[in-house]
């Protein structure tokens, strides 16, 4: 089964790039704390979702890289090959001459439209590449222009052309002061297109990450690439193969019996059928103990609300509407996501 | 990648263009290492083989052979371009580029936009056209001039409808040189409100500097440099004070220097769109951050470090040091003190070995003495570009939409008014068909966008 990457703008092409380092680096890692089957079949687990095979051996990271100014995706392209272990597809991406100005509304209704037959052919063309598609995984930011409008586009189309494959998205969620000084109007725009195409949407937030790198790993100085790198390294533990276990426990005491309190989840929800486990016996990058959690919950009601009222607060004073509003996405359209994304922070609030 | 042409109209707004060639030739040279033609570079110049007579000669890719400017110069008196064509970058300009006459403009916006302007309408268009051909994807005009002059004042804004008319697609970034109070050309007051009035229609993005506070920062570096406390010794290869001769004719040319940080300033705001970051920012971004609402498009710059790594042997400051400094009210390059104003937004472009981590602490450090608009209150853009400029480590390059420039804007009101009132040297702007309906128009532009950049805050 395997995962077609969609990697758009600057954010989700270098944080792609790290993702399929960290995927490839981990399922060659000499010490897997497992039998040697056991390693081979996860490599090749791990080969058949993220890469396919190419005649002198390199294996091509199964990717369509979009963006719209070229010098983020040169520079990814360059970094891959000269690892010299993987690369990217040489046709497998789309780039364009000026990118989109942080402007949501310019990569949706401009830059989608125009370049959509360019796009889906070459994601149709990775597509074919596959034995057996399970699904797709797009990496963008909210906060940016291309990323942001061009992806929610893209996702749409994705949910038209493919409606029986999955879509994944992976959102960054920006940092609480700018980055960009329209993030909000940009994010609340993308969520709310995404909430109706999309089938998961998972979260990392730069802010988080950060803190991560400063009060975790004690990083003095961190850099984007400190953060992407963490990121793939989260990311890369929960995709990488594993299969649920019945029964069989390796650990002496469960420490995962913590999760199955039933305090943590509402009254509908039973924790046997909220609390999912996958293990496997070969270690993630060496480290010989590890363990990920992906989880629905309310953690992402405070984000969203803050972000919901900085951009009603912008909103309200019609501040930068004007840019919007030259290429297609109106005040209406404003309204509209404003409504759907009040309407899911009152759904998870009300659990 | 995007290319850039860059319109530079009267004595000021060359000889600012002339420093901004020059700089530019030397940071790419400092970045491009192996002297092929690449994309940073053909954002600004053109590949040429030197050979070809005519228009064919553009080389797109491989060895550099001939750069050109993709520039446009327009001076109604010939002084300034000659000595251009006649100096050190006679072969980066392209003789078809030029548009000169002899008498100049009389320090006369009439002139500059009426007489001259329909004179010339058709060359303009013609020459700007040729440069625009010669771009893959043109993004952005930059536009430099000074408002209280003839030409660049008057021209120069006249190209701005031009510009807008023919090229909608296009950015028109104008950086106007304001006059100071003690400028010694009387008409002044009118050439800067008659030409405010076409920038506020017809510019995306205006950088207002003053010519005061240019020779305030240049009189400071002076100072420490002289001081000697320090054992200070110029580093020749400083682009702020582009060569040691010109340190040394400092005191005979002061607008050598002052033209080099506006220039600095140009170079700084397309680093990011020339070379790689861990956060790029394009052009277009700019509008699209810093302009909440069409006509608010003033945005006061600053610029730092100045001085204190590459002309003076001091121990180089810490980075923090140079955040605090670009919101110092003596390194912005408009009489302004923004920090005791309100931010309706602030972009922080910085160069060079700076992380994410160093730009948050920073950001988190100055941010509760500055005031934002209420609907804005986390109004920063950030971005981050690898290469520094020639001679630092890092630079930190800040824009703000601030109501800071509210003094700069009434006082050059209050000095139109005075003019105005005793109808000195009006008979200059009528003898050219305009009549007074049009000067009082200039003055109730005056009462109307001042006013609007301070009110909506």
């Amino acid at each position: 089964m395997s995962i077609v990457t969609v990697q758009l703008g600057q954010c989700g092409n270098q944080i792609g790039f790290e993702v399929f380092d960290a995927l490839f680096s981990d399922s060659h890692c000499s010490q897997g704390f497992c039998s040697k089957k056991e390693n081979e079949a996860y490599q090749a687990s791990c080969k058949e979702r993220f890469f396919s095979e190419e005649e002198n051996g390199v294996p091509i990271a199964r990717a369509v890289l979009v963006d719209m100014e070229p010098k983020v995706i040169n520079q990814t392209l360059s970094k891959a090959a000269q690892s010299g272990r993987w690369k990217y597809g040489q046709h497998s991406c789309f780039c364009q001459k000026q990118g989109s100005g942080n402007n949501w509304a310019y990569g949706y209704s401009v830059h989608g439209p125009r370049h959509q037959e360019s796009i889906m052919n070459l994601i149709q063309k990775e597509v074919e590449k596959c034995d057996s598609l399970s699904g797709f995984f797009i990496i963008m930011s909210m906060a940016g222009g291309t990323g942001s409008g061009l992806g929610a586009f893209i996702t749409q189309n994705l949910q038209d052309e493919f409606s029986n494959s999955l879509r994944m998205n992976q959102i960054i969620w920006p940092y609480g002061t700018g980055e960009v000084i329209v993030q909000n109007y940009n994010s609340i725009l993308t969520l709310s297109h995404l909430y109706r195409s999309s089938d998961a949407l998972l979260v990392h937030e730069n802010d988080a990450v950060h803190k991560i790198c400063a009060k975790l790993m004690n990083i003095k100085q961190i850099s984007f690439s400190d953060i992407n790198q963490v990121l793939a390294h989260q990311l890369g533990s929960v995709f990488q193969p594993t299969y649920s276990a019945e029964g069989s426990s390796h650990y002496r005491r469960n420490p995962l019996e913590g999760f199955k309190e039933p305090a943590l989840y509402t009254s509908w929800l039973k924790p046997v059928d909220a609390f999912s486990v996958w293990r496997t016996q070969r270690a993630f990058r060496r480290y010989e103990k590890s363990a990920a959690l992906v989880s629905n919950s309310q953690f992402l009601v405070k984000p969203l609300d803050t972000i919901v009222g900085r951009a009603w607060n912008m909103f309200a004073s019609k501040a930068y509407i004007h840019q919007y509003t030259k290429f297609g996405v109106e005040e209406e359209d404003f309204l509209d996501s404003f409504t759907l994304l009040e309407q899911i922070v009152a759904s998870y609030c009300n659990l | 990648m995007t290319q850039s042409v860059v319109i530079q109209v009267g004595q000021c707004g060359n000889q600012i263009g002339c420093c901004f060639w020059d700089l530019a030739l030397r940071e790419h040279a400092a970045v491009n290492q192996k002297g092929i033609y690449d994309e940073a570079l053909s954002s600004f110049f053109r590949n040429v083989d030197a050979r070809v007579v005519g228009d064919g000669g553009s080389i797109s890719k491989g060895k550099i052979s001939s750069l050109k400017a993709r520039a446009v110069l327009i001076d109604m008196e010939e002084g300034v371009v000659n000595e251009i064509l006649q100096g050190p970058l006679r072969d980066v300009f392209d003789s078809k580029q030029l548009i000169t006459n002899v008498s100049g403009s009389g320090n006369n916006w009439a002139v500059g936009h009426k007489v001259f302007g329909s004179a010339y309408q058709e060359q303009i268009l013609e020459k700007l056209r040729k440069s625009a051909e010669h771009c893959d994807c043109l993004q952005c005009f930059f536009i430099i001039h000074s408002m209280g002059g003839g030409t660049g004042s008057g021209l120069g804004t006249f190209l701005l409808k031009v510009l807008e008319d023919e090229f909608p697609e296009v950015y028109r970034f104008v950086t106007s040189v304001y006059p100071s109070s003690e400028d010694d050309v009387i008409t002044s007051p009118y050439n800067s409100i008659l030409a405010m009035k076409e920038l506020s229609e017809h510019a995306d993005c205006v950088l207002p500097i003053d010519n005061q506070s240019l020779f305030d920062i240049i009189s400071k570096i002076d100072l420490m440099v002289n001081s000697g406390k320090l054992g200070a010794a110029v580093k020749p290869r400083s682009l702020v004070t582009a060569s040691a001769e010109a340190l040394r004719k400092r005191h005979k040319k002061p607008f050598d220097a002052m033209n080099n940080i506006v220039a600095n300033v140009l170079l700084s705001l397309t680093s990011s769109a020339r070379f790689e970051g861990s956060l790029n920012m394009d052009l277009n971004e700019i509008s699209m951050n810093l302009v909440p609402f069409p006509q608010l498009h003033y945005l006061v710059s600053s610029l730092t470090p100045l001085y204190t790594l590459a002309d003076v042997n001091i121990p180089p400051r810490r980075l923090d040091q140079m955040f605090s400094d670009a919101f110092s009210k003596d390194h912005q390059l408009i009489r302004a003190n923004p920090r005791h104003s309100l931010y309706l937004a602030c972009a922080l472009m910085v160069r060079g070995d700076v992380q994410i981590s160093d730009l948050r602490r920073n950001i988190e450090r100055l941010k509760p003495s500055l005031q934002f608009v209420s609907w804005n209150q986390e109004g920063w853009k950030t971005s981050l570009c690898s290469v520094p400029p020639v001679g630092h480590s890092h630079s930190l390059l800040a824009l703000a939409n601030n109501t800071c420039v509210k003094p700069t804007f009434l006082e050059l009101r209050e000095r139109f008014t005075r003019l105005y009132k005793k109808k000195a040297h009006l008979h200059h702007y009528r003898q050219t068909g305009r009549h007074k309906r049009w000067t009082f128009q200039g003055q109730r532009f005056g009462n109307d966008v001042v006013p609007l950049q301070v009110g909506d805050a």
